[in-house]
């Protein structure tokens, strides 16, 4: 598992205090909203930057950048989850 | 049977839920049982009819009740059944219907549904300041014999506060706060085992569906969206309350049913506070289905429905609900503890102070600031909601954006915020 294609960021908003290390140590991928959370770039982490994305993700003084892998299509539950999130976006 | 003939429970399209509704007192065991029918024992195999029914969870967000119970189902070990009755919503008064007139009907759904999945232990969760409710809800369990123990439980009385994750951590000792995901409930709830979470209506479904079939179920509402569903219909209507209807049954017919209009109409909430505002053209021919009100822009949510007069301030009513809302964050996500006080200081500026022509950026710029960024769905109800009054009332928004507010800020409010008048 070096990152790659299958890799994404997520935050655990409520784990977030936003001491915004990761958007110092990630700016390619994480920018600051004007309250000072981070605001992480969709899709996938690309594979140059997987290396900094994971050590971004460590020096998280609370562990809320998460570097996990993308879910599976046929995951019923996450999919369900993530249509709802949909609807409210647009 | 004989029961059926007598009631014509089965016979009629709608009411099912409410035909045994009898008003001033709950109904009592023996006369559910003379209404409904006896209950046949179903294990597992309901499952199966549940899933062939079509019936999807009443609780707002219309997922499939078959598929989430077999989630549950197919795990190992003890399960738990927990049933929400701690209706969030201010507007809607669906559930509190249910559980003080037909609580057998809910108390039966609970036994089907912890039999189905294969529970030990399952909780009937309202709220906790609703002391006259879980006495009654006491006494209507120690009515019954179930063999899986029904427990009555109190959850805080805030609107995040009955969102599934929330009662789950509630129930484990934690805060009635949102959790992050995953662990979902159905993975790991009530005590680390899985746990199905059912709003009370859906559960009063399955009562009959085990009576009745999928078959009957599916002989109201549209095969697309089959079945009967409970809704709330408040603001300028003759009559207001909670009505059962087809699914799929027009918006217009709604009101009418709830007496009609009661002066002009500019505008329908639809879905509730986490739902959607349609312009009286858009929304009366629309079907009540979760497909039709997602298409034009809407959330058929847990069933409401308000009307707003044509005298009254479309923006002037956002903004005391965005307030209350962003004054009910669980307080755990940044975006949210700032982003929607934000949302509601541009809204209260532009709605009763006037926006100096600068309020509709300022609110363009902070929608998606927030949305999409909570670890539950609040921000995204709240950022959903103040979209849809800013498309449904464009023009009057320009004119409280750049000359000054409408004369219906002076109107009397009309949605019920908690707490506002306390």
């Amino acid at each position: 598992m070096t990152g790659g294609k299958g890799m994404r960021l997520r935050v655990n908003p409520i784990a977030c205090t936003g001491h915004g290390m990761c958007a110092e140590l990630l700016p390619e991928l994480v920018g600051l909203d004007p309250w000072g959370y981070p605001l992480v770039a969709d899709g996938p982490v690309p594979r140059h930057l997987a290396e900094h994305a994971r050590r971004a993700a460590t020096a998280c003084p609370t562990l809320a950048l998460l570097m996990e892998e993308a879910p599976a299509a046929g995951s019923v539950v996450s999919g369900a989850g993530r249509r709802r999130g949909g609807r409210h976006s647009g | 049977m004989s029961t059926l003939e007598i009631t014509g429970v089965a016979s009629r399209p709608v009411p099912r839920l409410l035909a045994g509704l009898s008003y001033y007192r709950p109904a009592g065991l023996a006369e559910h049982y003379r209404c409904y029918g006896p209950l046949p024992a179903l294990g597992r195999r309901f499952i199966d009819v549940v899933d062939a029914s079509g019936l999807t969870g009443r609780g707002g967000a219309g997922f499939p009740t078959g598929r989430k119970m077999r989630l549950v189902a197919d795990r190992r070990g003890a399960k738990v059944v927990v049933a929400n009755g701690a209706e969030g919503e201010p507007a809607s008064s669906k559930d509190r219907l249910l559980l003080t007139r037909l609580p057998h009907l809910v108390l039966d759904g609970i036994a089907l549904a912890a039999a189905a999945v294969g529970a030990a232990a399952a909780y009937l969760c309202v709220h906790e300041h609703e002391t006259d409710l879980m006495s009654w809800l006491h006494a209507a369990v120690a009515e019954r014999d179930d063999p899986v123990p029904v427990q009555v439980t109190g959850i805080p009385g805030r609107y995040v506060a009955s969102e599934q994750s929330s009662i789950v951590q509630h129930l484990n000792g934690g805060p009635a706060k949102p959790t992050f995901a995953p662990p979902r409930p159905h993975e790991r709830g009530v005590r680390g085992l899985p746990t199905l979470v059912n709003n009370v209506e859906t559960l009063a479904h399955l009562a009959l569906i085990a009576r009745y079939g999928d078959h009957w179920f599916r002989s109201a509402g549209l095969p697309s969206a089959p079945g009967s569903t409970l809704v709330t219909v408040s603001g300028a209507v003759w009559r207001p309350g909670v009505y059962e209807i087809e699914l799929g049954t027009p918006i217009g017919q709604v009101v009418a049913q709830a007496g009609g209009p009661a002066e002009p109409l500019q505008a329908l909430l639809v879905g509730g506070y986490f739902g959607a505002w349609l312009t009286v053209g858009a929304a009366l021919p629309l079907p009540m289905t979760h497909v039709a009100l997602k298409a034009a822009g809407g959330v058929l949510g847990a069933g409401m429905v308000i009307a707003l007069p044509a005298s009254s301030c479309l923006l002037a009513e956002t903004a005391r609900v965005v307030r209350y809302l962003a004054d009910e964050s669980a307080g755990q996500c940044g975006p949210c503890v700032f982003g929607l006080p934000a949302l509601a200081d541009a809204l209260a500026d532009l709605a009763f102070y006037g926006g100096r022509g600068r309020v509709l950026g300022q609110l363009a710029a902070l929608v998606p600031l927030v949305e999409r960024r909570g670890a539950c769905r609040h921000p995204d109800g709240v950022t959903q909601l103040i979209r849809s009054a800013l498309r449904t009332a464009a023009a009057d928004s320009r004119l409280h954006d750049e000359t000054s507010p409408c004369r219906g800020v002076l109107r009397e409010p009309l949605l019920p915020v908690p707490g506002e008048n306390a």
